[in-house]
């Protein structure tokens, strides 16, 4: 990774990837907030990933901004760029890059499972990955996502007098929690906090079937035993929650598959549902790269540094700074 | 087994007690004999599996799993039942045996065929199945259910009175089928062996001001609550029994104390440690308390003795419903005949009015041997539980001292979005040293200050805890202190609460813990 550092900087072109801090040229693989963030020049992201960050961060979050869309190349001096859906939330890519004849894809963050509410993963081969590992423990198995949609509405069913109060993180996770639930056949009004409301409204204007939702009103005085409630884990924390009365409370997360945690964070129902590839697929999405090198840029790196030694590959940990806040996983 | 899973991972994924209480007793209507049996003593922690240790159990995993990945994963997790569970990478058809049928075969097992079945089990089970399957192998659910919630669900799914099921509980045995045959109504109450069986005990009440003008003062009598811990002493012919006030069996810790006695009897009283029947302080005791093994040294240092208030049984005979004047009548004579080195009498201390009572409490009470006053009706008979009425406890006035709130969690329930569980400390030189935590004490206004002060004064989190700005000072009351090597500062508070907010007050004017030290200890 001679003309690529630690940084994630591509040096023949001055330009960063999903960088901390403001910089010249940012590639942005997707809009959550430890990977996109405000301030830089020029930024190459997809259509999708753009808008998102404008609606976050207004838009003028960047000088100049250009869309990439999937699957096309673009060619800055003797580097080509290409970008591959991720599947981890609308617009999220993973990017290949190739320079000298060496290709070098960085993963982003990413999960192989199908998603409705964004482009599926596309594998592609390189020399070299760069790969996240936030689920990097064999302890992290992710199971089918329907299945723990049908825990929330069984328990809907069971305690239809309690308001279901379910954490997920505004981008991405909620939009996936909602449509999830639509597949279910669930055709009830469902409620968002109001952090949640412009990207929601983003993600119906990109024909994701979102159904009926609508803004938690809390100065009227409304009923919400037996209905969905969507919200930030953070205001789930909070003084807003004392609104609703005897709340089950419900996260959606990859987290929640170790109880300990959900008991730590007081969730009742935990529904173990991920954006990020789990153990089996990190490692298997190695396997099929055929890259010799692989590096780990934020998570569980020593699991899968180790693995990737008892599978002879060269693996080494970034640890780069900024990720991995646990509310958005 | 998976009803078993469910139901552990359900309860322990609830915080409200009541609602712990529901999804037990609706599994004890559901569940048939005898798996609700073997439930009812796992939770109640009364069922061992000694043959398989939790080593075999890892040994089993390390020869599946790497076991670098496996120590990572542990680190992780931090729950070993957890990670085990997590972890296993083999799938197989199949369909675990009920709780019953797999705590029969695991106690059954050959050692050589141990590492098969295990692997075969692990294999079948889903990840909730495998997490209660090796919790039941290690023991120790930790799924916050006491025995006394395990025994209050019991109550409410068959009706009976809790009173009723703690009486005949330390008599009866795993599987219990005869009582789930009582509580079901197709069985008579079980009859339990009076000599190898605790007595639930009766216990006091706080006296409040209100209980002086209400009382009338000739219809008592005090004694001094001593500082140590109330036990039940069952003698029998050559046997000796004694029981901590929750019914666990202590007798192995104090060896030294033998049955003088000629007759059965079950007594009352208060073990404490010291020569010529006149008590060291609690901490001497302490070092007394938690050990299987007694050694000489601990016996000659720190000698244990009894102080006697009362008797239950005399030769099968049921004294609970006498008065308390007939029984201390019957403990008297019996202390006459078996004077030993053992036992004491605790003295009955009489007084005309509360004013009396009120300035002998002032005037004798000695800081290290009494924890205050006991005040029983003399016609009143032994009653198990907290009746009201019969006997009440006189503390010694609480100690104060203003301390620096440091660290706070949320709590549970109806306090969940509130923090309400506070670390507080005194200086050491400059640095704040932690000496307590208390989650009561407050009302819901101080809640609300407190919460806010917590949320607008965050300086670092570690996971559910929140460290503070080193500025709220609190008045902590407690009871006593004790040295503690367990504790950092040094010392352990007894029953701190949080007596006021001290808005008012800077943190630099809270005191050095060697101040507090001197002071109190």
């Amino acid at each position: 990774m001679k003309w690529i550092d630690k940084n994630l900087h591509i040096k023949p072109i001055n330009t960063h990837i999903d960088p901390y801090k403001p910089v010249e040229n940012a590639i942005i693989t997707h809009g959550h907030a430890d990977h996109a963030k405000p301030g830089h020049k020029n930024v190459l992201a997809t259509s999708e990933t753009i808008e998102i960050m404008k609606i976050r961060y207004g838009e003028n979050c960047a000088e100049n901004f250009q869309v990439l869309p999937t699957n096309q190349s673009l060619k800055i001096n003797d580097v080509l760029i290409k970008f591959f859906p991720a599947g981890h939330i609308l617009g999220s890519v993973q990017v290949l890059t190739e320079y000298k004849g060496e290709k070098i894809n960085f993963t982003g963050d990413y999960k192989t499972t199908s998603d409705q509410t964004c482009k599926d993963f596309e594998p592609v081969k390189c020399h070299t990955l760069v790969t996240e590992a936030t689920f990097g423990l064999p302890v992290f198995q992710h199971p089918n996502e329907n299945e723990e949609i049908k825990k929330l509405l069984k328990s809907i069913n069971l305690f239809s007098e309690r308001p279901h109060l379910v954490g997920v993180y505004a981008l991405g996770k909620a939009q996936r929690v909602i449509n999830l639930l639509r597949q279910q056949g669930y055709d009830k009004e469902i409620f968002i906090h109001g952090s949640l409301e412009k990207l929601c409204e983003y993600y119906q204007n990109n024909n994701i079937d979102l159904g009926k939702i609508t803004k938690v009103n809390l100065t009227k005085k409304k009923d919400y035993n037996g209905e969905i409630i969507l919200a930030p884990p953070s205001a789930i924390k909070n003084i807003w929650s004392r609104k609703f009365e005897d709340p089950i409370i419900c996260q959606a997360s990859g987290w929640m598959s170790i109880k300990q945690r959900a008991k730590q964070s007081l969730v009742e129902l935990p529904l173990i549902i991920s954006d990020h590839a789990d153990w089996n697929e990190l490692t298997k999405y190695i396997k099929f790269t055929d890259a010799e090198n692989v590096y780990v840029t934020h998570g569980r790196e020593e699991a899968i540094v180790h693995w990737c030694k008892m599978n002879k590959i060269n693996g080494l940990a970034l640890s780069l700074s900024g990720r991995d806040d646990e509310e958005q996983l | 087994m998976k009803k078993f899973s469910e139901l552990i991972n359900k309860l322990l994924l609830t915080s409200s007690r009541n609602r712990k209480i529901d999804i037990l007793s609706n599994y004890f209507q559901n569940t048939s004999d005898p798996d609700r049996g073997y439930t009812l003593a796992i939770l109640t922690n009364e069922l061992e599996l000694r043959n398989i240790p939790i080593s075999r159990i890892k040994e089993i995993v390390f020869e599946n799993v790497d076991k670098e990945l496996f120590t990572l994963s542990y680190d992780y997790v931090g729950d070993l039942a957890e990670t085990i569970s997590l972890i296993w990478p083999h799938k197989e058809l199949g369909s675990l045996l009920c709780i019953s049928e797999i705590i029969d075969v695991l106690r059954n097992l050959k050692r050589d065929d141990v590492n098969k079945t295990i692997k075969y089990y692990l294999s079948i089970a889903n990840e909730t199945e495998r997490w209660a399957l090796v919790k039941l192998i290690s023991g120790g659910l930790r799924i916050g259910v006491s025995s006394r919630l395990a025994k209050t669900a019991l109550a409410k799914f068959s009706n009976k009175k809790l009173d009723d099921i703690e009486k005949i509980w330390h008599g009866i045995e795993t599987p219990y089928n005869n009582l789930f045959n009582w509580l079901c109504n197709q069985g008579p109450m079980p009859k339990i062996d009076l000599l190898k069986t605790f007595n639930p005990m009766m216990l006091a009440n706080p006296i409040s001001k209100n209980d002086f003008k209400t009382l009338i003062s000739s219809e008592f009598i005090a004694e001094w609550k001593w500082d140590g811990i109330r036990v039940q002493i069952i003698l029998g012919k050559s046997s000796v029994k004694i029981f901590s006030r929750t019914g666990d069996d202590i007798s192995q810790s104090f060896p030294e104390i033998k049955n003088g006695s000629d007759s059965m009897v079950i007594l009352d009283g208060e073990l404490l440690v010291g020569r010529d029947f006149i008590p060291m302080n609690f901490n001497s005791l302490q070092q007394r308390l938690n050990r299987k093994k007694v050694t000489q040294k601990h016996m000659d240092e720190f000698p244990a003795f009894i102080k006697l208030y009362d008797i239950l049984y005399l030769n099968n005979e049921d004294l609970r419903d006498k008065t308390w004047k007939s029984r201390r009548f019957e403990l008297e004579k019996w202390f006459k005949k078996n004077n030993n080195n053992y036992f004491d009498l605790s003295n009955v201390i009489k007084f005309s009015s509360w004013d009396e009572l009120s300035n002998f409490k002032k005037n004798k009470i000695i800081d290290d041997q009494h924890e205050g006053l006991m005040i029983k009706k003399i016609d009143g008979s032994y009653i198990p539980g907290r009746p009201k009425g019969y006997w009440y406890k006189w503390k010694k006035d609480p100690k104060n001292v203003d301390a620096v709130l440091m660290y706070a969690i949320r709590g549970h329930g109806k306090r969940s979005s509130y923090y309400s569980d506070f670390t507080f400390g005194l200086w050491n030189g400059n640095q704040l040293s932690p000496i307590g935590k208390a989650y009561f004490g407050f009302d819901d206004n101080e809640l609300k200050v407190l919460d806010k002060f917590v949320r607008n004064n965050t300086i670092k989190k570690f996971g559910p805890v929140r460290e503070v700005e080193k500025t709220f000072v609190i008045e902590i009351a407690f009871d006593a202190v004790n040295e503690s090597n367990r504790h950092k500062s040094g010392v352990a508070l007894r029953f701190p609460r949080i007596k006021r907010l001290r808005e008012d007050k800077p943190a630099s004017e809270v005191i050095q813990l060697s101040q507090f030290k001197s002071e109190f200890l």
